[in-house]
Parts: structure tokens; C-alpha cells; sequence
């Protein structure tokens, strides 16, 4: 259909985009070249080649590595997921006062620095912290949790939690609840209802929150790094150690381009489904 | 309280003005002259190009070719802040973050009028909207009409000579509507500046105006006072827009210099003929028409087609009724006060003078337009 | 819905609230702790933690650093950002889009890979250590954040407003000026406090291009974790945590009192 004008038009002058111009700047700047050296370098250093990433997946170590850094992060996405939707819920439901309560407990976290943020999960795993002590307070033997792999997972957990509720809340937000009263006014059960009415029109939430704390995940570093012993080295632990510690931009280069591309390769993967759920859940409701 | 003398209104003059978007033609080719202080409506359907118009005389985008000139000179090019023309818009547009009396103020302003004689003249021009005592509100704590009367007054205070208004009453109610028609038409006696008024309704467009040009399709089908448009309308589509009508069709056959047309099993007679070979219509108005019983009360020389009443409608002022006549046409009447009452169903005579017809060429699009 | 479910429901959000508020209700009571240590729960009751912050040079000239290089990355990322969400905004649909996508990705890729490829351009052109360096970093950073928060606003502004001023006689300047920023104050001030907490609590970047002589807080933190049970580190963390909700409660106030808009 034609661009029919009212009076107050949108004009549109094409000198605008360059309005964004010191923002590119600075982009290119700061993290264009940057990504471009890190790859470069990777195909480069000590040799032209691809020496760097042979040697990466040659190691049992380094797969090992590379293998629990997927699923430390899966494992993370799951507890979110599990913990998240339900409390997603209940802030739609729940009355005004208790929503603002609610809202409160996932962003009061964000105002507590990170680094800091780690060190109360050290306080709270270590054999001496605050789950053991109430895990021998009810008679229970005390837990291993500081240096392992559940201690990170946990730690994790509570630091990304906010990154899925918040997508999932936001789409739950926007389901017109008539929908479900229309369900059971034709004879579907409560529980029938929710599971294939309400559930499928929440799921871009679900896939926009499953793929953000997936991708944080695999990119966390200094919770791992400070909650996890040496058996639970993450991949950002090992670039680090390679380029800081022993200067070897190849190396390291080429791990970090394996994180690279692994994001890169999980974001295509997420957006046609984002946007093709999200127009159903729109024509639905 | 008579108003300090104001700049006259200021002249329009659109020569072949076309304005295309991309390859959507808006504007094809209109020529439009508006004489200083005069009201002109700018009335059409949605998509007519009378916006368009509008936007082009205000600048808020530029003419793809032709001229436009206002008070005699050419503003090709000339951005919009820089015309010194009023514009109210439809959804009033006042600046939700200062008050009453500061959105008024803006203009003045921005032209250097500082202190006690900007003091002076926001007061008036509130008062001319008499919305004097709102200066210190802000403007989500008026009700619609306000803001617009607002809207007008900041439009008009610092004397532009010519003022555009895009549809400023649509989002209205009808009783606040007619109510404000009638300000503006006594704004407009009072100040002497030229109105450029876009409307769809053209009853409004009727009551407000001195003249009225008629868009339909990107063009100006017709220009004149709203007498002129009613009783002589220059195309069908213009006949059909302004008011009621009836339209008669069927085979014309010329008879020396008057036109006879077979409408259904009756012949029509109608003075005057169509130049070229366009396949003519019959526009009747409702008051030119009388309803009666078959076969009864003749008159020489008129015409007369029968029909079964469908619908009676008492207006206190008279009777309104349609008739559904043989050929399946639908005849809209005016009965006045005294004429006769028909019923529902019953069998009618619509009737009619020669002289009081108009003919007018057949268009397609005249009557899509309208449903 | 019937009850058992809502109570089942009310019970799992308190655990999963819990979980959220966990490290924040440790870290107040520790900072006060009376011994040098980290267990839990604290011994004894002391100020000396927060003595120690205001007092020892390491942690007040970090923390200066870090005030003086967030302020900075506030303006100029604020500047950069805003300009640049005009320019998104008001491109033709597909660019802007484009534009868009491509001004996140600070968000996207992993903050590590970022750090090694700014701390080997910047060993080069000797910013390691600097506050350029610093600001340059952590505007590239605030960047998503600030387009995000002004977008939002741009979005819901009536640009039909700034078409009415320029019909009063105002030029592209003045309109900006007088009509359009005062209504989206609101979206810029928002970014400009992300960006000032991004750049204040940034980590992983920082511990690259961190030097002797300019180190931020968080790499102070950092350290201090590493190397020894210190609960300074929890005093720094609470006195940050009500310093952010006093400016957080501020805004709010300050933005429902301009709430007519």
C-alpha cells in the first residue's frame, strides 16, 4: 500500500544514520579491530596456520574443558528455566503489591557489584559458610560445595536468574488471559488448558531467556574462576591463563574464537525462532 | 476589546502542483487559488490528496513540480519554521512538558517578544479562545476541546497571515464539534486571516466556509462556494460528496438541444445536453423532488417514475423518504412541512421538473467512493 | 486456581526470592564482622572493615579511579549512545534495524574474548594502564546499554511535537532543544546511569589492562579475594549496594514528580 502522508508525516532525511557515526567509531575502534586481531592472531601466531587450533582440540584436556564448559552452561540454563517460569507466573498473577515485591528480588541483586556478588557465594558454599552451617544445624552432614562444579552451577544460577525471568515475565505479560477462560468455558481442564494454551504462547520468552543465559554462560569467567577449583576450569579461564599468564596470543586467540563462534552460532540459531513464535503468539492473542 | 489592527490574510497560489512518492502520484497536477482572508475548505475522502495539499502550503514536504506561492511569493524550498503560517493539527500537538500559557508563548519566543508585550499577547490570544483563565495548567489536564482551543490559540498569537487547520475537530464529539465550528468561523470574521481548513465531513466543510475545493484522487474536481457545489455540481463525484442525491441512469438519446433518458419503462426529459459523447447521468436533490400519488396531481411538462416507499423518516422539519424505484434505484426525498405522508410499501410517483435536474457525466468512480 | 497450587507456587517464588536476595543478606552482616575472616556467621561487631575502605590508600585510590573513570564513560557514552539512538530510530526501517543489531553486540560477545583483543591493540598503542584506555573500553561497553534506554524513549515520542514547533518557527537546534530532549529526559538519564554502573563495575576488561599505577575497584576486590579472607571487600559491597538504591530511589522520585508528562 502506497505511503499516504497526514499532515504531520514522519519526515525521514537521510542524514539521520549518520547521527550514529561516532558510536560505529567508536565500535570499530574498540571491538571491531580488536575481534579482528584476536582472530587474526589465532591464524598467525607463532605461524601462519591453523597449528593454534589443533592443538586446542588435540588436548584431552582442552576438550574436556571445552565439553564442560557446554554443559556447565546447560546445566545452568536448565536450573534457570525451572526456577525462573514459575516465578515469572506468579508476578502476573500476583497483586500489585506483591508484584512490586517480586520485581524488587530480581533487580535488588544487580545493585550488589559482581565481583562482590561472587565473594558472598564463596561465604555461602565454603565448608564453613552459610549452607553448611544450616545443613548442620538440621542434623544433616555437612556438603562439599566450594570448588565444585554444583557450587559454580549454583553461583551461576543465582547471578543469571534475573536474565530469564525477566524475557519470560515480559511475553507472559502480553497473554490475554481470556484465552485460557475461553479453553476451559469449552471443557478443558485448568491443567490441560495451561499446558497447550498458555505454555506454547510463552515460549518466546522462554527461547529469548534459554538463549541469553546460555550465551552469558558460556562466557563467564570470574564466578567460575573464583567458585570453582582447578577440576572445574572453564574455557574463559583457560584464554585468560594463556594470553595473561603465558602470552600466547595464538593459543588463546584460537579458544577465544571457538567461544566466538559458538555464540554466534547459537544466536542465528535462536532469532528465525524468536521472531516466527513470537508473530503466532501475536495473531493468537 | 476589539482586537489592535492584524496583518491581512495572506494569498495562495498553486500552479500545477504534483507531489508523487515514489511511484504513487498524490498530487497530480492541481491549481488552487485562495484570495487573502478568505476560508477555504479543502474537503475529499481519506487519500484524496487534500492532506497532501496541506502539507505541501505548510512545508512540511516538498512539491515534486509546479509552483507555490503565498502572500506573492514563490517558498519552493523554504523550510517550514521559516513560513511565519499557523498550523493546528488534528491531535492538537501542545507540549505535554510546560504549561498552557508556555505553549502558547513558544512562538513568541522564538521571535524575540519578550516581557510584558508577550505577557500581553498570549493573554489575548487565550482570550480569543476563551481559555484565559487555564494559562497555568498543563495540557493532560484538559479535556480535548480545550487542548484544542489551546492549540488554536498558539497557532494564531503571534498574527501569522495565514493559517492551515489539518481535520482539528475529527477527534471530537459531535455537540463539542458544532460548538467549535462556530468559534473558529467567528476567530476567522474577527482576525481577517486567510483559513486553509481540511475536512472529510462535508457538512462542516459547508457551514465553515467562503469557498470549498473538492479533491478526489489527487485532483481538484471542483472549486466553489458551497451553493455553487450543491446546485451546479461539475462532475458526478462532486454531486454524490456534497449532500443527497438520487442518480438517475439509463440510455440517453439526444431531442434537439435536451436529452431524453429511458429509465427503467419511463422516458425522462432534461434540459440541456452533455458535451461529447460521455454517457450522461441524472443528479436529482432530495428537495427538488416531490412524492406523489400515482397518476395524481400532474404538472405539465414533469417527469415521473414510480416506486414503492422503503423507507419514511419524520424530521419535524419535514418528512424524508427513500423510494425504491422500478429499476432497483433508490430516490431520496425531501417532503416538506404540509406535503402528504406516505407509508412503508406504498406505491409512489417520484416527480420532478426538467429544469431541476442537473446532468452530469457518468464516473465509476464517483460512486465507490462513497460506500 | 485453587489453593494448594497458589500455596505451592507462593512457596517455590519465596525459595527462588531467597536464592536471589542470598548473596545481599550475606555480605551486609559480614562487612560488620568482628574477626578477619569470611565465616559465616560473623563474629563479634566492627566498623573496622569500613574504616579500613575509607582509610587504606589501596582501597580509596581504586576507588577514586574508578568514580572519576564512570563519570566519564556517564558523559561520553551518554553523548555517543543518544546521538546514536536518533540515528537508529529515524533511519529507514531496515538500516536502523541493522544499526541496531550491530550497537548491541558489546552485549553479545563474550566479555574475554573482547578483553584479550583490547589488551593486545592496546599493549601496541600503549593505553594499557591509562584512562583513555579505561574510558575508550567502557564506553564501548555502556554503548548497548545507553541506546537501549534512550530508544525506549525515542519510541514513545510524539514526533508529531517537533512538527508543530518547526510550524511555530523553530529550527532542527531549537527543537531539539526546547521540546524533544526535555521528553526524553527520562530515557537518557536512565542510560547515563547504566553506563556509569558498567563502566564502575566493570571486571573482566579491567583485570587486562589494569596497571600498578591505575587500578580500578573491582580489580581491587578481585585481588582482595584472591588473595586473602578480607571483609572489607563486604563493606565495600554494602556501602556500593545503598549508594546505588539511594540514586536508584532518587530517580524515581524525582521521575514521578515530573510524572504529568
Amino acid at each position: 500500500m502506497p505511503d499516504r502522508p497526514a499532515l504531520l508525516t514522519r519526515l525521514r532525511p537521510r542524514g539521520a544514520v549518520w547521527l550514529a557515526a561516532p558510536a560505529v567509531a567508536v565500535l570499530l575502534l574498540v571491538l571491531a579491530y580488536p575481534l579482528a586481531i584476536v582472530v587474526w592472531r589465532s591464524f598467525t601466531d607463532p605461524a601462519l596456520g591453523i597449528d593454534n587450533y589443533v592443538w586446542f582440540f588435540q588436548s584431552a584436556v582442552n576438550r574436556t574443558v571445552l565439553q564442560r564448559t557446554f554443559i556447565v552452561a546447560g546445566w545452568v540454563t536448565l536450573a534457570s528455566l525451572v526456577c525462573a517460569y514459575p516465578y515469572a507466573y506468579a508476578m502476573t498473577i500476583a497483586g500489585r503489591n506483591m508484584r512490586l515485591a517480586l520485581i524488587l528480588c530480581v533487580l535488588v541483586p544487580f545493585w550488589l557489584s559482581g565481583v562482590v556478588r561472587t565473594l558472598a557465594w564463596v561465604i555461602l558454599l565454603q565448608d564453613s559458610g552459610v549452607i553448611n552451617s544450616m545443613l548442620r544445624g538440621l542434623g544433616l552432614s555437612p556438603v562439599k560445595l566450594i570448588r565444585t562444579l554444583p557450587g559454580v552451577v549454583i553461583g551461576m544460577t543465582q547471578v543469571l536468574l534475573p536474565f530469564m525471568i525477566l524475557p519470560i515475565y515480559s511475553v507472559m505479560k502480553g497473554i490475554d488471559t481470556r484465552l485460557l477462560q475461553a479453553a476451559r468455558s469449552l471443557g478443558a481442564k485448568p491443567w490441560r488448558a495451561f499446558l497447550q494454551i498458555y505454555v506454547p504462547l510463552s515460549l518466546p520468552g522462554v527461547y529469548a531467556g534459554v538463549i541469553i543465559v546460555f550465551i552469558l554462560s558460556l562466557g563467564f569467567y570470574i564466578t567460575p574462576a573464583l567458585l570453582g577449583g582447578p577440576r572445574s576450569t572453564m574455557l574463559s579461564s583457560l584464554v585468560q591463563n594463556q594470553v595473561l599468564s603465558l602470552l600466547n596470543w595464538g593459543r588463546g586467540g584460537a579458544m577465544g574464537v571457538v567461544l566466538l563462534v559458538a555464540t554466534f552460532v547459537l544466536l542465528a540459531m535462536a532469532a528465525p525462532l524468536m521472531r516466527q513464535k513470537h508473530s503466532a503468539a501475536r495473531r493468537e492473542a | 476589546m476589539n482586537a489592535p489592527q492584524r496583518s491581512a490574510g495572506a494569498a495562495i497560489e498553486i500552479r500545477k502542483a504534483s507531489k508523487r512518492y515514489g511511484a504513487f502520484t498524490a498530487l497530480n497536477d492541481i491549481d488552487l487559488h485562495i484570495r487573502p482572508g478568505e476560508f477555504m475548505t479543502l474537503l475529499g475522502p481519506s487519500g484524496s490528496g487534500k492532506t497532501t495539499t496541506l502539507n505541501l502550503i505548510a512545508g512540511f514536504t516538498d512539491i515534486s513540480s509546479g509552483t507555490l506561492e503565498i502572500g506573492g511569493k514563490s517558498v519552493t524550498g523554504l523550510p517550514s519554521h521559516k513560513r511565519n503560517i499557523g498550523v493546528v493539527f488534528q491531535h492538537y500537538a501542545l507540549f505535554p512538558h510546560i504549561t498552557v500559557g508556555k505553549n502558547v508563548a513558544y512562538p513568541l519566543a522564538l521571535r524575540g517578544i519578550k516581557g510584558e508585550d508577550r505577557d500581553k499577547r498570549v493573554r489575548r490570544a487565550l482570550d480569543m479562545v476563551k481559555m484565559a483563565d487555564f494559562a497555568h495548567r498543563y495540557p493532560n489536564e484538559l479535556s480535548g476541546g480545550q487542548q484544542q482551543r489551546v492549540a488554536l490559540a498558539r497557532a494564531l498569537v503571534f498574527d501569522p497571515p495565514l493559517l492551515l487547520m489539518d481535520e482539528p475537530l475529527g477527534a471530537l464529539d459531535k455537540k463539542l464539534r458544532e460548538w467549535l465550528q462556530l468559534e473558529i468561523k467567528r476567530i476567522h470574521r474577527e482576525l481577517g486571516t486567510t483559513f486553509v481548513y481540511v475536512t472529510h465531513d462535508q457538512e462542516e466543510a459547508l457551514v465553515l466556509s467562503d469557498r470549498i475545493a473538492v479533491f478526489n484522487g489527487g485532483r481538484i474536481e471542483q472549486i466553489g462556494t458551497g451553493r455553487e457545489l450543491y446546485d451546479n455540481p461539475a462532475t458526478l463525484f462532486v454531486g454524490r460528496f456534497i449532500g443527497e442525491s438520487t442518480v438517475l441512469r439509463g440510455t440517453a438519446e439526444a431531442a434537439g438541444s435536451d436529452t431524453v433518458m429511458t429509465v427503467g419503462d419511463r422516458k425522462v426529459l432534461a434540459h440541456g445536453r452533455l458535451a461529447g459523447d460521455a454517457r450522461p447521468v441524472i443528479l436529482l436533490r432530495p428537495e427538488r423532488v416531490a412524492l406523489k400519488r400515482p397518476g395524481a396531481d400532474a404538472v405539465a411538462g414533469e417527469n415521473r417514475l414510480t416506486g414503492a416507499v422503503a423507507e419514511a423518516i419524520y424530521l419535524g422539519s419535514g418528512s424524508k423518504y427513500e423510494v425504491r424505484l422500478r429499476d432497483g434505484t433508490v430516490a431520496v426525498v425531501r417532503s416538506p412541512l404540509g406535503a402528504p405522508d406516505f407509508s412503508i410499501g406504498e406505491t409512489v410517483d417520484v416527480a420532478f421538473m426538467p429544469a431541476d435536474l442537473t446532468l452530469l457525466p457518468d464516473d465509476a468512480s464517483a460512486d465507490v467512493t462513497l460506500t | 486456581m485453587p489453593s494448594f497450587p497458589r500455596v505451592l507456587l507462593g512457596l517455590f517464588c519465596l525459595l527462588v526470592a531467597v536464592l536471589l536476595l542470598a548473596p545481599t543478606l550475606v555480605v551486609i552482616p559480614m562487612s560488620f564482622n568482628g574477626n578477619k575472616s569470611l565465616a559465616f556467621p560473623p563474629d563479634g561487631f566492627s566498623w573496622q572493615w569500613y574504616e579500613n575502605f575509607l582509610t587504606n590508600p589501596d582501597w580509596t585510590t581504586s576507588f577514586t579511579n574508578s568514580l572519576f573513570i564512570a563519570l566519564i564513560v556517564a558523559v561520553v557514552a551518554t553523548a555517543v549512545g543518544t546521538l546514536a539512538a536518533f540515528g537508529v530510530t529515524r533511519a529507514a526501517a531496515r538500516t536502523g534495524g541493522l544499526l541496531r543489531a550491530l550497537l548491541i553486540t558489546p552485549m553479545v560477545v563474550p566479555g574475554v574474548v573482547l578483553a584479550i583483543g583490547i589488551y593486545a591493540v592496546y599493549l601496541d598503542t600503549h593505553l594499557v594502564g591509562t584512562v583513555t584506555g579505561f574510558v575508550l573500553a567502557h564506553t564501548m561497553l555502556a554503548i548497548p546499554f545507553v541506546l537501549i534506554a534512550v530508544q525506549a524513549s525515542l519510541e514513545v515520542f510524539d514526533r508529531r511535537l517537533e512538527t508543530a514547533a518547526g510550524s511555530l518557527g523553530a529550527n532542527r537546534l531549537t527543537v531539539f532543544r526546547t521540546v524533544t530532549l526535555p521528553l526524553i529526559l527520562p530515557g537518557v538519564l536512565s542510560g547515563a546511569l547504566f553506563a556509569f554502573i558498567t563502566s564502575f563495575d566493570e571486571i573482566i576488561v579491567a583485570l587486562f589492562i589494569t596497571s600498578p599505577y591505575l587500578k580500578t575497584l573491582p580489580v581491587q576486590i578481585y585481588t582482595s579475594i584472591t588473595r586473602d579472607a578480607d571483609p572489607t571487600v563486604a563493606a565495600v559491597g554494602t556501602l556500593l549496594f545503598f549508594a546505588t538504591s539511594l540514586i536508584i530511589i532518587a530517580g524515581l522520585l524525582f521521575g514521578m514528580r515530573r510524572g504529568r508528562t
